[in-house]
């Protein structure tokens, strides 16, 4: 079959590492190709290449068995490439239409055709099966939303190839299979789809081709049939395929963190947390399992204290922290692992020495009285470094120069070393690569055993099962129902999650 | 160049210099076209630059400029824009005239109680604008700018008929400022290294001030906790709140900063030029650090080159004048030039670094492998 896309001895270099060495990839036209690598392999960088946002040092693009110049992603763009990148670059403040038009505003008599535009945007909405509210704010949105948005305005702009970078990273398993049905209907219906994805048994399911890359080259490409996912993450980091698996129990009878009838109210004063009571004990885990947007990122913004409760207590340690502010909340021990590391997790443009020191910046080794220590945050950020292989040519570069993962590795490093008493861990291992998740897990579970309280939230149903001691499931801003995660499977976790499990009950 | 350090420094200087080298071209254009020769209207600049005379006048004018753009400059540090510097040190200005013509102390006392009390009013009326943002959300520009105005418009143009000195001077202004309220100036520092001054010039004593508030803001912003605080808040608000920063105090502690500093600006004037408040007090200093703090990047070296650049153009309008060679409007064009070239310069130099970084990566990695 011919190839929709090509690419030939691409390499492209950064101060201080190769990402791509001379990587080659062909994707047929109507296949779903998946590519996949540890982090820091150079996937991003190959996309971003192919949507013509950087151009390679060395290499060749073939778009239909011709061979093209990418200048800037419009170029891409006209070739019909489209990309939906690791981290969502949509506008807050702007409707979903607005975003899905930003850039290629359609024009009529000197004005923007919002007309024209929604009839289109809708038309393309349907026939692919992705429903969206032209007119939602995407502020508004949940993740699974706002991915569908990011896809919207690919196929808007007629894409025949769609690049999309961690698309599941994000999202729970319904909203998984939901995303891969779309991607199925998009390749019934002539498209052709490059993906990266971490999560092997997902690759397996949908790819029609696997290409890994390692370190740079590409090494291998595979069809799902001849490998196992062991196979896979062996050619992707060597190593074996690890599985999250509790140790001996390690709960103890004092109470960390104490929440008492919770209740956090969104702008329009409807409940987003509902009356939430728990406790997290030291040595404990426990995990809180939802769909997205049932009131787990305003539960966890009251504890850190990013966001104002309506009523209820908090404890910390027998303090009460009810009304104490997050530098107080992080000096009494509090570390937190945000859900989107760009958002709240990073100062993208400053040295990695200086994102280390947040959160912790009041204290050794990163102050010395009211002076910031340079040398302690730089010593400091070389261990995390080396403890959690964060891939980094030295500790001056920028945040943003490192691959979405080791930018996760270094938030986890950071949090992890500070010798927290509780940790708030949202999606801790998104955007990980297997090698790296399972020393993640192995580091929390380490901490654990030394009497770390952790409250875990993850749309990755097999790591809330494998790290909780007990897991607890968040529907619509109360807690529906507390599991045994020795004894519950992913699939009625599910149940749980959705709703469908408790109606039973009930009925 | 070889050597990647040689590279590297000539990058971090190609910007302000490709910026002035586009001036220049803009400036000589605007000459010709108005009918001057601009050799010679750059010949009389530098000739007069060269004077001892007129470095004295470049340092007095880039003191106030620096002390403007470091004023501007705490507050971009943090995203905050603050226009204030105008009425802030204005009103500064005029309570500290009006409190050091008032009073009798020891010199140095007295001195002190000045620059406290210009430091503690910019500091209010900025702080103001602190407030209403961090309590009410109303965005610090146009606060500020409305500031400006109740400043100059409403107090200042209130309070001075009422304060006035009535010696029967016909530009009515505060009771001048009595010998023990006057900095010292510099001209004897100065004589050690070069001949008399003379005609009635002085260096300002201020301009140890202005070196000092540069080192406690390079101290601060890049050595302190609070200065750490400062730039997180800046990089990326959300991020530093989940660090515990909180955002309210940040807000209100860079306006306040921001206008103490700004209280300063206007101290050349009293301290050690007019001694008092008046009609014609100098007016516009506020402005011209936030072009002078954009050109320096709000790096506390960068503002000092920049200031003394605005200092040397804004003292060759004397002599431009003069000589005739060419009108002083150039130096108001050469300073816009210099700032709109500043900006795109800035950005060219920073991805011309980038691959230069990548290059000299690649050239090591290729040399260790083989
Ligand atoms: N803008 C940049 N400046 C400097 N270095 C960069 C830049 N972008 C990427 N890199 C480096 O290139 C390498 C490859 O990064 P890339 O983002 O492509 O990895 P990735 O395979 O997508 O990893 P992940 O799975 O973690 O997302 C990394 O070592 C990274 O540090
Ligand atoms: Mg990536």
């Amino acid at each position: 079959m011919a190839n929709a896309i090509e690419l030939i001895g691409i390499t492209k270099r950064f101060p201080g590492v190769i990402a791509n060495d001379n990587v080659n990839l062909a994707v047929e036209k109507g296949e779903i190709h998946a590519v996949c690598g540890e982090n820091g392999a150079g996937k991003s960088t190959l996309m971003k290449i192919l949507y013509g946002m950087q151009p390679p040092d060395e290499g060749r693009i073939l778009v239909n068995d011709e061979v093209v110049t990418l200048a800037s992603p419009s170029d891409a763009i006209d070739l019909g490439i489209g990309m939906v990148h690791q981290h969502f670059m949509l506008a807050d403040q702007l409707t979903v239409m607005e975003n899905v038009i930003l850039g290629s505003e359609p024009m009529k008599h000197g004005l923007i055709d919002f007309d024209g535009a929604r009839t289109h945007l809708k038309a393309v909405a349907e026939s692919y099966g992705l429903s969206i509210d032209p007119d939602d704010l995407v502020e508004s949105l949940e993740v699974g939303e706002r991915q569908r948005v990011e896809i919207i305005k690919v196929l808007y702009r007629g894409a025949e190839v769609l690049i999309l970078d961690e698309p599941t990273a994000v999202l729970v398993p319904q909203e998984v299979e939901e995303l891969f049905n779309n991607m199925r209907d998009l390749k019934a219906g002539g498209a052709s789809i490059i993906f990266i994805d971490h999560k092997l048994d997902e690759v397996l399911e949908i790819a029609d081709t696997i290409t890994v890359i390692r370190q740079g080259p590409t090494v291998a490409t595979v069809k799902p049939g001849d490998v196992t996912a062991h196979e896979l993450a062996e050619l992707m980091v060597g190593s074996e395929l690890p599985s999250p698996q509790t140790t001996a129990s390690t709960v103890t009878d004092e109470v960390t963190l104490e929440v008492e009838d919770l209740t956090v109210l969104d702008v329009d004063d409807r409940a987003v947390v509902d009356y939430v009571s728990l406790k997290v004990r030291r040595g404990e885990i426990l995990g809180i399992a939802g769909v997205e947007g049932n009131g787990q990122t305003e539960l966890i913004n009251a504890i850190t204290g990013t966001e104002p409760q309506a009523s209820g207590t908090l404890t910390l340690l027998g303090v009460d922290i009810t009304h104490a502010d997050v530098g107080t909340r992080r000096e009494a021990g509090l570390a937190y692992v945000p859900m989107d590391r760009h958002q709240e997790g990073l100062l993208l443009e400053a040295p990695l020495w200086e994102n280390t020191a947040l959160g912790h910046h009041t204290r050794p080794p990163f102050a010395k009285g009211i002076w910031f220590d340079r040398d302690g945050a730089r010593q400091r950020t070389e261990e995390i470094r080396r403890d959690f292989d964060v891939r980094t040519p030295n500790v001056e570069v920028p945040a943003h120069a490192l691959s979405g993962g080791n930018q996760q590795k270094l938030i986890i490093g950071k949090e992890m070393s500070s010798d927290p008493k509780l940790l708030i861990a949202a999606h801790p291992t998104r955007g990980i690569d297997v090698g790296a998740q399972a020393a993640v897990w192995q580091d929390i579970r380490d901490a654990r055993a030394k009497g770390l309280a952790t409250l875990l939230i993850s749309a990755d149903l097999d790591e809330l099962i494998g790290l909780s001691d007990t897991i607890v499931v968040m529907l619509r801003g109360r807690l529906v129902a507390t599991l045994d995660p020795a004894t519950i499977t992913p699939r009625d976790l599910g149940a749980y999650m959705t709703g469908v499990a408790v109606a039973q009950e009930a009925s | 160049m070889n050597n990647p350090t040689l590279r590297r420094i000539a990058l971090a200087l190609a910007a302000p210099a490709l910026a002035v080298i586009v001036a220049v071209v803009v400036s000589s254009i605007v000459l010709i076209i108005s009918g001057s020769n601009p050799i010679d209207a750059y010949h009389d600049m530098f000739t007069n630059a060269l004077k001892l005379e007129t470095s004295i006048d470049i340092l007095n004018r880039a003191t106030p400029f620096y002390i403007s753009g470091v004023a501007a400059a705490i507050g971009f540090r943090m995203n905050l824009f603050n226009i204030g510097v105008e009425g802030q040190y204005l009103l500064a200005a005029f309570f500290a005239s009006v409190v050091g013509g008032a009073v009798n102390l020891p010199p140095v006392l007295h001195v002190t109680l000045v620059l406290l009390v210009a430091m503690a009013v910019g500091a209010s009326w900025s702080g103001l604008a602190g407030v209403l943002k961090v309590t009410r959300g109303v965005n610090e520009v146009i606060s500020t700018i409305m500031l400006n105005f109740i400043a100059t418009g409403g107090i200042i143009a209130g309070l001075i008929v009422v304060w006035q000195d009535n010696t029967g001077q016909v530009n009515s202004g505060t009771t001048p400022l009595p010998k023990s309220g006057r900095m010292p100036d510099l001209n004897s520092w100065v004589e050690v290294f070069t001949r008399d001054i003379g005609k009635g010039r002085h260096l300002t004593g201020v301009l140890l001030l202005a070196i000092a508030v540069g080192v406690a803001y390079h101290l601060f912003i890049n050595r302190s906790r609070m200065g750490y605080e400062f730039r997180a808040s800046g990089y990326n608000p959300f991020a530093a709140r989940a660090g515990g920063i909180a955002p309210k105090k940040m807000v209100l502690s860079a306006m306040v900063l921001s206008g103490a500093i700004a209280g300063l600006v206007g101290m050349v004037e009293v301290l050690s030029d007019n001694y008092r408040y008046d009609q014609s007090f100098v007016r516009g200093l506020g402005f011209q650090g936030i072009a002078v703090a954009l050109l320096g990047r709000n790096k506390p070296a960068g503002i000092a080159v920049a200031a003394l650049l605005f200092g040397f153009l804004d003292a060759s309008r004397g002599p431009l004048q003069a000589s005739g060679s060419a009108s002083t409007e150039i130096v108001v064009i050469m300073q816009a030039t210099i700032l709109l070239a500043a900006v795109v310069a800035y950005e060219v130099v920073s991805r011309a670094r980038q691959k230069n970084e990548a290059s000299t990566a690649a050239a090591l990695l290729a040399g260790s492998q083989s």
